[in-house]
């Protein structure tokens, strides 16, 4: 049995142990036939033509996990921001860890989809946010919303702030084979509000791992959201990340990837402007070697006056990994004064790594802004000359370029821990020592 | 100090040192100068290791050293150190945390531990003000966006902080007004000492009434025609380069 007939026939079982009055139930019916009828995308999609998710399909991934396991903290600790106090969502094996999780409901709502769609408390929540920003075109996406029954949900009421930074950590054990996993995160904030939000997806063993993850996140007015996504996981472990962000008048959305580590990684990140003022910040590092496949696909819709985007990737791709960058821009009639800006630069490491770049502009306001820039190339020798004659020896010269290179993205993260750990993250993948921290 | 016997270095096949033969003792200073195409700039690069170069007959010996098969970065952890005729811009790395990196990855080649950050500061600040370097202008990127002038003075800033035994200065006068010229001059005649040398690659005379070499010698296709103290210098102003082609010709 192919995954697409595996996920069909499962989602007969899965509805039986869901209420079937409740108003979701209909969105997971038709999310379903969608996917039925469009499957998983292939390299005939044009939005596709770089990632294959063939190898994929052909794995006999666990759509639920047989059984539950219980992990120390002391053995996950190291993928936790533990440098500072946060609140965590944590999931094994895409099952809520209550052990593991600080949540609240302390002014603000840090907790479960489960909880959210089961509870009355939350229904109106739901009722008016969910699945409202995502696509229900996109065939990954539609899985994920038959599928939608757990993962992070955190709302922000108008004017508040949670006390410390929110972690969502989805851990895989490895008890399965193969387990795919379809965690469904919503996230709101609401006039005024603010949050910041890092994710993170970490496989524990070699076996495989296919997270096919959906988020959506509204931002209010005048509200700010910072997300982080820290890619870094096995070399067995793949990623589609779907996320969706709808933002209203003079709100601030910035979404940071740091895409290091994984086997494949999609990214279909997409911002939808629905007000005025409204700033939108894209930003990603990608370091990938091996055979490590990472596809950003970005998309920033203006669809009112006034707005600004900000796109900044950098990717550095050695050994045979490849890459991809599509940048969409959409900017509507009425988007006059919009400010979009779209930078992707890419640097080489070896002859056998590949990117594809392409950006995509849909203009149609005659008052705009909209500048792009693509650049692949190597490291520059002179330069490396010029630090090797200093006396910096070649690894680290080479990691200095590097650094230097992906120092615009790190600069504009808020949290110093996660800038250091992410410094770290990067050192170690370079095999250097910094003398200092960007 | 350094000792280059006959030495001849190619790019891409084609020959452009041709024999160099130079004796630079500690304490001295030496200029080079010499037309367009002459190979001076070449000469400073093969010195510090640039692998671009091809490397055939002849050796340079740093304090009896070969340096034939060291890196540049070992190179400069035995003190050879080029003053840029380009310096490379780096966007995202500080003046600051450039010369931190270099000197303690100079000083583990060395064995010792890395420079105490009062120290570093402390020295910064020193050798910035020897220059007359703005202190924003250290945490600065690298060379990104500064002036010909500013890049020059930043060399210098980095030799001063590297405290080199051999210096090598390619045209550092070129792009400089004359009052960044008589700062930047100012600093080097500083470093001076009986310990080190200096090399001064350069174009014109002109640089030469600040930093007074002990010897002048002329390149010329790739050979030394000429050697002489300064007052070589002033005759090759007045007289230009041409009557030295044509005696080499002979």
């Amino acid at each position: 049995m192919d995954l697409k007939e595996k996920l069909v026939s499962s989602f007969m079982a899965f509805e039986d142990g869901l209420d079937l009055d409740h108003p979701v139930h209909e969105e997971r019916s038709n999310a379903m036939k969608n996917f039925e009828t469009k499957g998983f995308p292939t390299k005939k999609d044009e939005a596709w033509k770089y990632t294959s998710l063939k190898g994929l399909q052909k794995i006999d991934f666990s759509i639920f996990p047989k059984h539950e396991t219980t992990l120390e903290y002391k053995d996950v600790k190291k993928y936790f921001l533990h440098e500072i106090d946060t609140y965590k969502i944590v999931f094994v094996d895409g099952v809520y860890s209550s052990y593991l999780s600080e949540t609240t409901h302390d002014g603000v709502d840090v907790c479960l989809m489960s909880s959210a769609f089961s509870k009355p408390m939350f229904k109106q929540v739901i009722e008016v946010y969910f699945n409202k920003a995502a696509s229900k075109d996109e065939s990954l996406t539609s899985l994920n919303t038959a599928f939608s029954k757990e993962g992070a949900y955190i709302y922000i009421p108008k004017n508040k702030m949670p006390k410390k930074p929110i972690q969502i950590l989805h851990l895989a054990t490895g008890n399965e084979a193969a387990l795919m996993l379809q965690p469904r995160n919503l996230i709101v904030a609401e006039d005024n509000a603010e949050v910041q939000i890092i994710e993170r997806h970490q496989s524990l063993t070699g076996n495989e791992v296919f997270t096919n993850s959906v988020t959506e996140i509204f931002a209010g007015k005048d509200a700010i959201v910072d997300y982080y996504k820290v890619q870094n996981d096995a070399p067995t472990a793949s990623l589609v990340d779907n996320t969706y962000i709808s933002q209203k008048n003079s709100s601030v959305v910035r979404v940071h990837t740091f895409s290091l580590g994984g086997k494949l990684i999609r990214n279909n990140l997409n911002f939808y402007q629905n007000g005025e003022r409204i700033d939108s910040t894209l930003k990603g590092v990608t370091i990938l070697g091996d055979k490590q496949h990472v596809d950003h696909h970005t998309l920033v819709h203006h669809a009112q006056p006034n707005c600004e985007s900000h796109q900044d990737y950098k990717g550095i791709f050695g050994d045979s990994s490849t890459g991809v960058f599509n940048g969409k821009i959409i900017v509507d009639k009425i988007a006059q004064k919009t400010d979009a800006f779209q930078q992707n630069n890419n640097i080489l490491l070896s002859d056998r790594s590949t990117i594809n770049s392409k950006p995509q502009l849909e203009i149609f306001a005659d008052d705009v802004k909209c500048s792009h820039g693509c650049t692949i190339g190597q490291l520059d020798d002179e330069a490396l000359f010029y630090l090797r004659s200093r006396g910096i020896p070649k690894k680290e010269a080479k990691a200095l370029m590097m650094y230097a290179f992906a120092n615009n993205v790190l600069e504009s993260v808020r949290i110093p821990e996660l800038k250091a750990r992410i410094n770290k993250i990067i050192a170690n993948k370079l095999g250097v020592r910094m003398g200092f921290d960007l | 100090m350094l000792e280059i016997k006959n030495l001849h270095a190619s790019v891409d096949d084609k020959e452009i040192l041709k024999g160099i033969n130079l004796k630079v003792n500690a304490g001295e200073v030496h200029a080079i100068m010499g037309p367009n195409g002459s190979g001076k700039s070449t000469l400073a690069e093969v010195i510090a290791g640039q692998e671009e170069f091809e490397v055939g007959e002849g050796s340079i010996l740093l304090e009896g050293e070969d340096l034939e098969e060291l890196s540049p970065e070992e190179r400069a952890h035995k003190g050879v150190f080029l003053s840029f005729q380009y310096p490379v811009e780096i966007p995202g790395v500080s003046v600051t945390n450039f010369m931190k990196t270099a000197i303690n990855e100079s000083r583990k080649a060395q064995g010792l531990e890395d420079m105490p950050a009062n120290e570093m500061l402390k020295k910064i600040r020193e050798k910035s003000e020897m220059l007359e370097i703005d202190r924003k202008f250290l945490s600065r990127s690298l060379n990104e966006g500064f002036s010909g002038g500013e890049k020059k003075r930043n060399e210098i800033f980095q030799m001063a902080m590297m405290e080199p035994k051999l210096a090598i200065l390619d045209e550092t006068d070129s792009g400089l007004d004359i009052d960044a010229l008589r700062i930047v001059a100012n600093g080097v005649n500083k470093l001076r000492s009986k310990d080190n040398a200096i090399i001064v690659i350069t174009h014109y005379q002109r640089l030469l009434e600040y930093i007074v070499p002990d010897y002048v010698h002329v390149l010329h296709d790739g050979k030394i025609v000429k050697s002489g103290t300064k007052e070589l210098a002033l005759e090759l102003e007045e007289k230009g380069y041409d009557w030295l082609k044509e005696e080499a010709a002979v």
